[in-house]
């Protein structure tokens, strides 16, 4: 059975809910089965924000993912809180521009990518989220970039369509670091 | 082909209410449910619909009771604590023999209790959803798909029935986003409201909506021909799902969120080579007998797993009356089992 389940991971308001929702746009356009159930409550009003996405060949059944494959962490609290869950053989991708720490695991591929610090020296303010994204599709080869971008058109609203290069460019950039 | 859509089961549920001719929502917002009350604000008023926010879940439910009475489809939403002060309308609703749509994302209870995913509102929703003798028919899907294709199928069957209809969803359903095609709904043939009150236009008698029957031998003969109505929509309304049940040595009974959780945990113990099969009810009133009647004579034993402590699997004892053993396994408080838990229980239950 091919399916690769995801956790983002990280503080309200870093876009990881959009991260992971892109994601899932991205799988269902590639064709595949896809879930996306976010935490949801307090944690949204400034808390820490997570959002479990599950691509998949076969039809999903449970969209909790408790061991996941990949893991995208945006903070300290989230990389100390999934890091020991994520499966033997998997990714793990991490802003070491928040995360002062590392894996020590040698089970799973591990990424450290400098993405907020990136953001901020591009003029990509608010989109660490999305070199991230660029830092795990380079790392997993998921999906293309392409297919990536096409999937970006349909999340960003037409109200803030302007952002849409700024967000191509920064996964760009991601894939690129 | 339509163009698949990424949509939350709340928004999903609003926006097929509305592509079916739901023109009036009243709501009043609780989490895990507000998205829907949210979606119905953006989009009824641009789409010649009412929304209206009331005073409170009590008010909304009587708003409801108006509309239904003037034949218009109509819908309100809410979850577990806000579902308890609706039920005192859904009774007079289901005595004034009216079509609506209630639906209820279930959060842990009892009291406030929390927000996260729950399934302990299935004695209410199938036993007590008021006062008196009466039903209202409960669906319970279990993708976002079928969230699409149920909120169809509950304002047809309400039309059909006059009957209050509850889609029992919860919190994961409603929050969680999965790809969805509105051309892919089914329709029903609904007969016309010729017993509305929408004005007689001196044309025709008044037409009356009403609860009260102060003659008990009226009340009975009321209560009765809503009964005949009932024992058709058990005969021909149940819904539900079957996988592996050809050769089940254990079956899992599950609804919504856990009959997910329930196939990945099946799926995981048939490769592991236990002979396990899977019963989801979609209908819960009525409440699919069919199913597990055939296999009570084959299985082994059933398992019934839910977000309570334990609801469902009274019904699923009653169907299998004692032919095989009937356990139950279930989290509550907003907790979801993991499916390798669940598989844990499997495999202790089968010996292995």
């Amino acid at each position: 059975m091919s399916a690769t389940r995801m956790m983002l991971a990280g503080f309200g308001g870093q876009g990881i809910l959009f991260a992971g929702k892109l994601l899932a746009y991205a799988g269902m356009l590639a064709n595949k089965n896809v879930s996306w159930l976010p935490s949801y409550g307090p944690e949204m009003r400034g808390g820490t924000a997570n959002c479990a996405v599950i691509v998949s060949d076969e039809e999903i059944g449970s969209p909790l993912v408790p061991a996941p494959d990949v893991l995208l962490a945006l903070n300290l609290p989230s990389f100390e809180k999934f890091e020991p869950a994520v499966e033997a053989g998997g990714l793990i991708v991490f802003d070491s521009s928040l995360i002062p720490q590392t894996s020590q695991r040698t089970d799973v591929t591990v990424c450290a990518v400098n993405a907020t610090s990136m953001a901020s020296d591009e003029g990509l303010n608010g989109l660490a989220n999305m070199i991230m994204i660029g830092k795990f599709l380079r790392a997993s080869g998921l999906f293309d970039l392409d297919t990536v971008f096409r999937a970006l058109e349909k999340c960003v609203p037409p109200s803030k369509a302007a952002l849409l290069e700024k967000n191509k460019q920064a996964i760009s950039l991601g894939y690129n670091a | 082909m339509s163009e698949k859509v990424l949509m939350k089961g709340n928004e999903a549920l609003a926006e097929a209410a509305i592509r079916c001719g739901c023109t009036h929502f009243f709501g009043y917002p609780i989490t895990p449910q507000t998205e829907l009350s949210e979606y119905m604000a953006k989009q009824m008023p641009k789409r010649g619909g009412l929304y209206l926010q009331a005073e409170s879940e009590i008010a909304a439910i009587n708003m409801v009771l108006g509309a239904a009475s003037a034949g218009v489809r109509v819908m309100t939403s809410s979850s577990s604590p806000g579902i308890s002060l609706k039920c005192e309308g859904i009774s007079y609703l289901i005595g004034s023999d009216l079509p609506c749509v209630i639906v209820n994302m279930q959060r842990g209870g009892p009291g406030l209790g929390g927000i996260q995913p729950a399934q302990s509102d299935y004695f209410q929703a199938t036993r007590a959803l008021g006062h008196g003798d009466g039903h209202a028919i409960v669906l319970a899907p279990a993708t976002v798909q079928e969230v699409v294709n149920t909120t169809t199928l509950a304002f047809d069957l309400a039309d059909i029935y006059r009957t209050p209809v509850m889609i029992l969803g919860d919190g994961a359903l409603g929050q969680m986003m999965e790809p969805i095609d509105f051309a892919e709904v089914p329709r029903r043939q609904c007969p016309a409201k010729d017993w509305a009150c929408t004005g007689t236009g001196m044309k025709r008698p008044h037409n009356i909506v009403n609860s009260l029957y102060i003659q008990p031998e009226d009340l009975e003969r009321l209560v009765e021909e809503r009964f005949e109505r009932y024992a058709k929509i058990e005969a021909e309304e149940a819904l539900w799902e079957e996988q592996n049940t050809e050769d089940t040595e254990l079956v899992l009974v599950a609804y919504g969120i856990t009959a997910r959780i329930a196939k990945s945990a099946m799926n995981m113990a048939r490769e592991k080579g236990l002979k396990v099969g899977l019963v989801r009810p979609i209908t819960l009133w009525p409440f699919p007998k069919k199913p597990l009647d055939k296999l009570s004579a084959t299985a082994k034993r059933f398992l019934c797993v839910e977000l309570s402590m334990g609801q469902m699997v009274e019904d699923v004892r009653l169907v299998v009356n004692g032919r095989a053993p009937v356990d139950f396994f279930g989290r509550t408080g907003g907790m979801l089992m993991t499916p390798a838990e669940l598989l844990a229980q499997i495999e202790e239950r089968m010996g292995k």
